[in-house]
């Protein structure tokens, strides 16, 4: 008689990574509204352009940065500690996804995520007849 | 070699001996990554730029964590052995309090007056803003570099 075995179907669930194993920092960050959309302002210091990771994955906005100290050799005197760095936000339905944009200077990173055309305040004139 | 009672140099040993307390404490209770909002400056009168201070045979090295700095505020002067980081972090400009979601970053001037182990070359001094850390490279000074002498053998 031949065995046979059946695979089990096995739904894997599609739920992004909210969590990081290793050490990382909470990055303090700005979050302001306008018409246009929202923006995020984080302080990365260390960080350089390269090594900034933004991900959107399942409404989840992710911000990833590697800081590298300037220094070669290990310091006397520590008053802090460079770890990378890791902060998710959720999005709301109304943040067009295809138009994020970022931009990164002096150690600060700004996210720019402009809202759907839809979810825009629209002007009506009112007409007095 | 102390010749008098200087009520000013206990204060200052004081001082010291209690900021060593607070730092051994605030390590041993604080050391989770959520408590390190470290570099948050303004929002209160706490030590700001954090420094990392580093030392080889010629120079003495301090890194200063200190993002977004308008580049052109930054002043740095030195006296001796103690170095002076004086600068701004701009406020985000042209938003009204009631569009922020959050408001974390500080913003403000500083100033912060670091004591050095050594005395330094005032006018060699090099200082370096990149990525949001400054990096100061300050040679050490003749008179405080170790001289080697000879012994000679009859």
């Amino acid at each position: 008689m031949k065995e046979t075995t059946i695979p089990v179907k096995t739904q894997s669930k599609q739920v992004p990574d909210t969590r990081d194993s290793s050490k990382t920092l909470r990055p303090p960050v700005d979050i302001f509204e306008s018409p246009e959309g929202l923006t995020v302002i984080a302080d990365l210091p260390g960080v350089h352009k390269e090594d900034v990771q933004i991900q959107v994955e399942n409404d989840i906005l992710t911000i990833k940065a590697v800081a590298k100290s300037q220094l070669t050799i290990d310091p006397t005197y520590r008053e802090f500690e460079l770890y990378p760095y890791f902060r998710q936000f959720q999005l709301s339905d109304k943040t067009d996804q295809e138009k994020i944009k970022a931009e990164m200077k002096n150690g600060v990173l700004i996210i720019h995520l402009p809202k759907k055309e839809s979810a825009k305040p629209k002007q009506i004139s009112v007409t007095v007849s | 070699m102390r010749r008098w009672w200087d009520p000013i140099q206990e204060l200052e040993q004081l001082k010291r001996e209690m900021d060593e307390i607070f730092r051994a404490f605030s390590e041993d209770v604080f050391d989770i990554p959520s408590f390190r909002f470290s570099f948050l400056p303004g929002v209160s009168a706490r030590t700001y730029p954090l420094v990392n201070i580093a030392e080889d045979k010629d120079n003495v090295y301090v890194e200063a964590l200190a993002p977004g700095i308008a580049p052109e505020s930054l002043e740095v002067s030195v006296l001796n052995n103690t170095v002076r980081i004086a600068g701004e972090k701009p406020a985000v400009k042209d938003v009204k309090p009631e569009a922020f979601h959050r408001s974390e970053r500080g913003a403000g001037k500083f100033i912060r007056t670091i004591s050095l182990p050594v005395e330094v070359d005032a006018d060699k001094v090099k200082a370096e803003y990149k990525n949001g850390i400054l990096l100061l490279t300050l040679p050490k000074a003749e008179s405080a570099k170790p001289k080697q002498i000879a012994i000679s053998v009859n």
